[in-house]
């Protein structure tokens, strides 16, 4: 086996470095405010901009998450690690992905925005840490009291290829119907006029942002959930290196260009509500832990070709259309009208599957 | 008591959980543990390193790897 550069301690740690700046000069080169990247924020953008919600505000094609898949396939194929693989609990994972995404969109970020919110100056984000930080401690429990979403299995060259050619599609219908300004519709794209939806970087910044932290993480298997995971589970430091430097190199860039403001009320796409900022990111965090990856890690694998993976980030995608269809989803006014409930839910479901799905592999 | 980990086409964390929990059994020995992806292979390879186990990695034909596990 070829030795791994990016999978030694200073591997990761300069990855997280790297994804750090970059994102914070993400933001500085247009994208919203403590997002330079947010997976979950992103992905319901893309949700929008296909029309499966129609939230005004909430509308783009987010080319960094295409650029995170395909960096990744590309990292895979050159390495020799794209395998064509599947068949672990499908419809498990995919509702897993509809509460993650649910759980983060009451909150408003995933574990990656999280960090970003925090270096930032965010004070609401560090609730929503240690929201993330409870969920992922519960979902060790249920990895300790047997939980095994079970094998995956050798698949078709083609079935691992289908979210990546999923991906590159998408990419192709966002340069036919680029961005009109003034016009919230683009042939059969939806953009956003105002909110985080119409605040980006360039496609050319994007996509080479995405391309390259895609390739990084398949790399070095960069994770935020399992920067806490492996913590709890193993007294393991590895991973949470890498976060670590992402949130120090995203400090340090906010810095340097003036994006860090302390303080909880007044943030930007946030709310001060900090119950359900917790209880929001403790759902996320258990159904990402329940499901093997973050939702960056996700997006990774499925460049190698996991379709196990690409099915939670389906399900991901659709969580963020029922969040903003069914009022779940919260606002810088607060939480949805819904959103408490669902994350009730959320917590219920996933703690059905954590206690049932405990199939012996040996 | 087999000393064969089979986590090939297990996600994360098993391969790692699994392979804990036979080294906290035997205590010592050889053990073998059986995974078919790189970043299994790394996650187990850290983790035996990390409980002061020696290793070795030997590739299979067919895309997998039998990470050896030893301490005398």
């Amino acid at each position: 086996m070829k030795k791994n550069m990016f999978a030694t301690r200073w591997g990761i740690i300069t990855v997280g470095l790297i994804i750090g700046a970059i994102a914070s000069l993400l933001q500085y080169f247009g994208n919203p405010p403590n997002m330079g990247i947010c997976v979950a924020c992103f992905e319901r953008d893309i949700a929008g901009a296909v029309g499966l919600h129609r939230a005004g505000v909430v509308q783009y094609l987010r080319p960094e998450v295409i650029g995170f898949v395909l960096g990744s396939f590309a990292a895979a194929l050159i390495f020799g690690e794209f395998k064509a693989r599947g068949g672990s609990a499908p419809i498990s994972r995919f509702i897993l992905g509809v509460f993650a995404m649910i759980g983060a969109l009451v909150f408003l970020g995933c574990p990656w925005r999280t960090v970003l919110r925090i270096a930032g100056g965010d004070g609401n984000a560090i609730v929503g840490l240690a929201g993330l930080i409870a969920g992922i401690w519960i979902g060790t429990l249920f990895f300790k009291a047997g939980y095994n979403p079970g094998r995956s299995y050798k698949s078709h060259g083609s079935s691992g290829l289908v979210f990546p050619l999923i991906m590159l599609g998408l990419l192709v219908l966002m340069l036919i119907y680029p961005q009109i300004s003034g016009q919230n519709k683009s042939g059969v794209l939806f953009y956003s006029l105002k909110g985080p939806g119409a605040a980006h970087a360039s496609i050319i910044i994007s996509i080479g942002a995405g391309l390259l932290i895609g390739f990084l993480a398949q790399r070095s298997r960069f994770c935020t959930m399992g920067a806490f995971r492996d913590l709890i589970l193993f007294r393991q430091l590895h991973l949470l290196l890498g976060l670590v430097a992402l949130l120090a190199a995203a400090f340090i860039v906010n810095l340097l260009v003036g994006q860090f403001n302390p303080g909880f009320s007044g943030q930007p796409v946030a709310h001060t509500d900090g119950l359900w900022n917790f209880l929001g990111m403790t759902l996320a965090g258990l159904a990402f832990a329940l499901a093997g990856g973050c939702p960056g890690r996700q997006l990774f694998l499925t460049g190698e070709g996991d379709s196990d993976a690409a099915i939670f980030v389906v399900g991901m995608i659709v969580g963020a259309a029922f969040a903003h269809n069914f009022g779940l989803a919260s606002s810088p006014k607060g939480i949805g009208p819904n959103g408490a409930i669902a994350v009730i839910v959320g917590l219920v479901v996933c703690a059905f599957l954590g206690l049932t799905m405990r199939k012996k592999t040996s | 008591m087999s000393n064969i980990v089979d986590a090939r086409g297990l996600s994360c964390p098993q391969p790692v959980l699994l392979t804990v929990e036979k080294m906290k059994q035997f205590k010592a020995g050889k053990l073998e543990i059986l995974v078919d992806t790189e970043s299994a292979v790394e996650n187990v390879k850290r983790a035996v390193i990390g409980n002061n186990w020696t290793v070795e990695v030997v590739n299979e034909a067919n895309g997998e790897y039998n990470i050896r596990a030893t301490k005398t």
